[in-house]
This record gives C-alpha cells, sequence and structure tokens, in this order.
C-alpha cells in the first residue's frame, strides 16, 4: 500500500446545520497529507459532525472538501477515498472477522477466493491472522479495533477517518491501543482523522490538534505548541493544567506546574495572595488547590502543581495562607 | 483463594438446585404438567385404544394408525391421508411464503423508515388493531367483498374486465391463502420487527462505507441479523396453519380438506382413538419442523 501523496484534506467554509442549529459553522482547515490529525473538543462542539460529513454520511449544509485534487462534498462515502473506523468498530456480528475485512470487496463483486486472501493479508498485517475465523463476540476490544482496522485498510484509502476509537476499550487497553494507532500511522504513512474529547489522547497521538467549540475552530497547533500557548480562554480550559487569570487588565494563562507557591505573603506585581484549600496527592506531583483573595483572578480555582520531592521538603496545609507568583515569561496571554 | 471458591461454588450450587428453586419453580412447572403434559399423554394413551361405534375400548393396538396409513403403500394413487397432508403443507407453505415476505416488509419499514420512536410505536398498535375482532368476524368479512356477487365481481363486471362472476374469489384455495396472510401476518412482524430494532445503526454506515448498494446492505447485513425473528415469525405461522381447521373450513366453503379438518370431523363423529392418532401424527410432522427450523438459529441465545 503506497502512501498517497494526493491525501491532503481541506476543508472550506464547511458548514452543518440542522433546522435552526449551526452544528459546524464554516469552518476552514488543511491536514496536510500524512499526518495525524485531532479533532478535540466537549461533545456538540461539531467534531462528530466534521468527520461524518468528510466520510459522507452526513450532507455538508455548506462548504467544500477537497482530498488532493479532488473535490469529494458529494461524493457516496465509498467513492471518496476515505474509510471510516466506527466508535465501537461497528463489525458485522453475523461474519468471521476474515469476512469483515472482505465485506467491501464482495460488495464490488470480487471473487470469493481472492477476497478472503487479500482480507487474511490484511489481518495477518495487524497480528490477527490467527483469529480469522472468529466471530466479532468472541474477540477482545483490542482485536476487535484491529479487525475494523484491517476493514478500513481492504478499500486502499487515502484518508483514514476514526471515531472515538479508544473510547469502548478499558483505561490500560486504551493506552496500548492507542500506541499501536500512532505506530500504524507511521508505518501507513496515510491521514489520520481522529474525533476525541480526551485531551490527553490527541496530545499523545496528533501532528495537529483541532480543537473545536461550539461548532467552530478555536486552534490549530501541534500538541506541543497547544499546551504552551493556548490561543483562548476555552482552549487553556479544557486542555486543563492552565490557571487563567485577569491581570492588569488582560487575560493570561499560566500551566499550574509553573507557578510559585511562597509562604511569606509580600507584594509583587506578578504575585497574589491566597488560601491553601485542598491538597491532592497525584504521585509524582503533588496538586495544590487555592481559594484566591481579592479580584485578581478570573476563575475561582486556582491550583498549583508541586514536584513530589519539593512539596514535601516544606509540606503545605490546608488553610495555610501562601502567595502564588509566576514569571513574566510564563505567562501567556489569551485573545479571548 | 482457593479455599474461597471451594466454598462459594458448592453454595451457588445448592442455591440452583435446592428446594427454594424446586419451589419457585412449581407453580409454573404445575401449570405446565396439567395442562399439557397430562392432556398430551391422555392424548397419546388414546390413540392406542379401540372404539366400537357407541363406545371406547381401553386397550393397546395400533389399528389407528394402520387404519389412517391403509391403502398409502401404493405409490401410484396417494392415500387420504397423504392427500390431505399434502394439501395442508402446501396451504402452510403458501401462508409462510406471503406472511414471510409482506411480514418483513412491514417490519422493515416501520424498524428503518419511520425516524421517531412515538410513530413507530402508533405504527404498531395500528397493526395490532384487527386483533381487536375475533378470528371468525374477520374471516367472514372477506366474503361479501369476494361472493359471487360481491365488490370485487360487481366491479371487474363494471370496469367490464371479466363477463362473468369469478368463482375462485372465495371458496377457493385462493381465499384460504387470502385468510391466512390476513390473521398471521402479524406473528411475523413482530419478531421481525423486535429483531430488526436490535441492529445497531452503525452497521448499516459501515456497510455503505463499504460501497454497498441498499439491496446489497438489506441481503448481507440486515437479513442475516433478521434471522432469529424470521424464524421464531415462521414457527408461529407454521405451528397454527398446520394445526388449522376454522380458517380452511370457512374460507375453503367446507370444501377442503386438511389435517386439522379430518380431526375435527373425526371427533365431531366420537372417533376419538382415530383423531387422536391423527393428532400424535400432525404433532410429529410439526416437531419435526420446528426441529429444522431451529437447527437454523438458536433460539435459546435470542430470548
Amino acid at each position: 500500500m503506497q502512501p498517497s501523496r494526493q491525501s491532503e484534506l481541506e476543508l472550506i467554509k464547511l458548514t452543518k446545520r440542522y433546522g435552526n442549529t449551526t452544528a459546524v459553522d464554516a469552518i476552514d482547515l488543511r491536514i496536510p497529507s500524512g499526518s495525524y490529525c485531532c479533532l478535540l473538543g466537549p461533545s456538540g462542539c461539531g467534531k462528530t459532525s466534521t468527520l461524518r460529513m468528510i466520510a459522507g454520511h452526513e450532507d455538508a449544509s455548506d462548504g467544500d472538501i477537497l482530498l488532493g485534487s479532488r473535490n469529494i462534498t458529494v461524493l457516496p462515502a465509498a467513492e471518496r477515498g476515505t474509510a471510516m473506523m466506527f466508535q465501537s468498530y461497528a463489525l458485522f456480528p453475523h461474519l468471521t472477522a476474515q469476512e469483515n475485512v472482505a465485506f467491501s470487496l464482495k460488495m464490488r463483486g470480487v471473487a470469493k477466493a481472492e477476497r478472503l486472501k487479500r482480507a487474511q493479508d490484511l489481518l495477518e498485517r495487524v497480528a490477527m491472522g490467527g483469529y480469522a475465523q472468529r466471530k466479532p463476540a468472541e474477540l477482545s476490544g483490542g482485536q476487535q479495533q484491529r479487525v475494523a482496522l484491517a476493514r478500513a485498510l481492504i478499500t486502499e484509502p487515502s484518508v483514514l477517518l476514526l471515531d472515538e476509537p479508544l473510547s469502548a476499550l478499558d483505561p490500560f487497553l486504551r493506552i496500548r491501543m492507542r500506541a499501536e494507532l500512532k505506530r500504524w500511522q507511521l508505518e501507513l504513512g496515510f491521514t489520520f482523522v481522529h474525533v476525541t474529547h480526551s485531551q490527553e489522547e490527541a496530545m499523545a497521538l496528533a501532528d495537529q490538534v483541532v480543537v473545536m467549540n461550539n461548532g467552530r475552530i478555536e486552534q490549530v497547533a501541534t500538541p506541543h505548541a497547544l499546551f504552551n500557548a493556548p490561543a483562548t480562554e476555552f482552549v487553556a480550559r479544557f486542555m486543563g493544567g492552565h490557571n487563567v487569570l485577569k491581570h492588569n487588565d488582560q487575560t493570561i494563562a499560566v500551566r499550574s506546574d509553573r507557578m510559585q507557591l511562597l509562604r511569606t505573603p509580600g507584594r509583587s506585581s506578578d504575585a497574589l495572595n491566597a488560601t491553601v484549600q485542598a491538597i491532592e496527592y497525584q504521585g509524582s506531583y503533588v496538586l495544590v488547590s487555592l481559594g484566591a483573595e481579592g479580584d485578581l483572578t478570573a476563575s475561582d480555582d486556582l491550583s498549583v502543581m508541586l514536584q513530589e520531592a519539593e512539596f514535601f521538603n516544606a509540606p503545605f496545609e490546608v488553610g495555610t495562607a501562601v502567595q502564588v507568583s509566576w514569571r513574566a515569561a510564563d505567562a501567556h496571554r489569551l485573545s479571548a | 483463594m482457593s479455599a474461597t471458591t471451594s466454598t462459594a461454588r458448592p453454595v451457588s450450587a445448592a442455591r440452583r438446585t435446592g428446594p427454594a428453586a424446586w419451589l419457585q419453580a412449581a407453580p409454573l412447572g404445575l401449570v405446565f404438567l396439567l395442562f399439557f403434559i397430562v392432556p398430551l399423554v391422555l392424548i397419546l394413551a388414546v390413540s392406542f385404544w379401540d372404539a366400537s361405534e357407541y363406545e371406547l375400548i381401553p386397550a393397546f393396538t395400533p389399528k389407528n394408525y394402520i387404519a389412517i396409513f391403509d391403502g398409502c403403500s401404493n405409490a401410484s394413487d396417494l392415500c387420504v391421508t397423504l392427500k390431505t397432508y399434502y394439501s395442508t403443507l402446501k396451504f402452510c407453505f403458501l401462508a409462510w411464503i406471503f406472511t414471510l415476505v409482506i411480514g418483513f416488509t412491514v417490519a422493515y419499514f416501520l424498524a428503518f423508515h419511520v425516524k421517531t420512536v412515538g410513530m413507530q410505536t402508533v405504527l404498531f398498535l395500528l397493526c395490532t388493531i384487527p386483533f381487536w375482532t375475533s378470528n371468525v368476524i374477520r374471516m367472514i368479512s372477506w366474503v361479501p367483498l369476494l361472493g359471487r356477487n360481491g365488490l370485487i365481481n360487481d366491479m371487474l363486471i363494471g370496469l367490464r374486465l371479466v363477463s362473468q362472476p369469478q368463482e375462485w374469489l372465495l371458496f377457493s384455495s385462493f381465499s384460504v391463502v387470502l385468510a391466512f396472510v390476513h390473521l398471521f401476518t402479524i406473528f411475523m412482524i413482530v419478531p421481525i420487527f423486535n429483531s430488526m430494532m436490535r441492529i445497531d445503526r452503525a452497521l448499516l454506515e459501515a456497510a455503505l462505507d463499504a460501497g454497498a448498494t441498499p439491496w446489497q446492505t438489506l441481503w448481507n447485513v440486515i437479513v442475516p441479523l433478521s434471522r432469529t425473528g424470521i424464524i421464531i415469525g415462521s414457527i408461529f405461522v407454521i405451528t397454527i396453519v398446520m394445526g388449522d381447521f376454522v380458517t380452511i373450513g370457512v374460507m375453503g366453503g367446507q370444501q377442503i380438506a386438511s389435517v386439522g379438518k379430518i380431526i375435527q370431523v373425526q371427533t365431531s363423529y366420537l372417533q376419538f382413538p382415530l383423531a387422536a392418532a391423527n393428532a400424535v401424527i400432525l404433532l410429529a410432522v410439526v416437531l419435526m419442523i420446528i426441529w429444522a427450523l431451529t437447527r437454523m438459529v438458536d433460539i435459546r441465545k435470542e430470548l
């Protein structure tokens, strides 16, 4: 399977309306060929609608979808060069793993011997060769994911669309299959578009994260850029690990692990007084929740992450008055 | 660990087989025994009895069974029993195929084309409304429609499509099959609809994604996944039609033979041993059909 050079995906003013509500509001997005892109956002933000429009399972109300040099906006799902991996995999329960993988070939009238052979080859490729004759119900969640992947690959798509593929798995398996997805993407070399509501998942997998909210794109960036320079208050809050503060008439975000806690209240421009409200031990770090005094904070919950060693050298206690400060370089201005 | 499992296992086993479990199963068990097992055993016993013109004689004789198959060894001319079974099986097959096609279509429409659950419920209830009247009334209501001077014939003659009233419309094989389909399609709709409602809608999108046409999706995804409903519905229709004598009597103008009809006639002449023997044979035939059907699906897994 050649990584297609024709797999750059571009959305132009793509819109989805349901009656009077706009689920996806004229979004523009360019997903480079061969990259791993995560659409991230809370439920109802329009990420799944966007994916389903790319897949052809939902009609676009407005706008265009380009794949390589082709406009695929109105093509039927099977002719787009995309393949979809469904939330709970949607494997056909009455067919064996092999028949599931061969399904689309059967629909195209490929002879039985040939389609079963090609399905078997793909199953071998995802290390499922020995499970070809099992029904989906006889496979574990991780094995089902591999069969679903093989089924998606058999049409030789140039873009693989994944709709919350890990949400059906238990937490341990989720992390394992997440690593597997990334490995496959690197190995196959074509574009993956992955919808998720987990920022952790997006950060672990993506080359490019698209944060969506209310049908609009809030920010498109690499995970590193996203975490270190969130563009908006929404992104800073949704990504977590940030404190959003109103400071000198500006809204700023500071990473929780870049905040400093001092025992001696004093006066400094980049500091504020607070009281320790809760302490949570998290293993490698300790999360200290603070209640701030005055009207300096934009949010009422303020938290500081301290290294385990640093905290236990001089533990804080609930009720202690402290001063929180940060370096100017760590403060990041938000646009909204 | 091993100690807990070794003690835990006998407890759960005792819970399943102990006196409490038997007591819980007893009421339904008694009902079954009294209204199902006992009558069945009685019929089996009576089928071996002897009878004269005016009395039943307890005995153990195979002569009723011999009488039923009297002359059946003649291959060129079918005996009455085999002819009757052939006719009954033919009705059964026709009723089955029509109720299946119509029932599947209606269930498919309800399950996949009616979008809201509220509308599904309304339409589903609509299907059951005919059951508010009795079977016999629903059969007889065909008479003014199909009769020699009925609406259909009047219309056909009025439109000059035919010159004489069509005799085959009523009291014929046609009207019998029509009545069967009318009465029993609902027994197909309900289980098939139930199976279809359990099909994950994502599977249909997966089929679409794989390039399946609507017909291919129907044949490769929906039909196999509705199989349980199809088989349960088939069992309903086949068992009812195989034993039917009322519909065949009313709609066939008392002119068409069926196995059920034979049994009914024999009981009305108080030939109970002969009727019982016929009933046992019918039961065996129906059980074989059901056995063959259940070979195709594990019902216990689906209920």
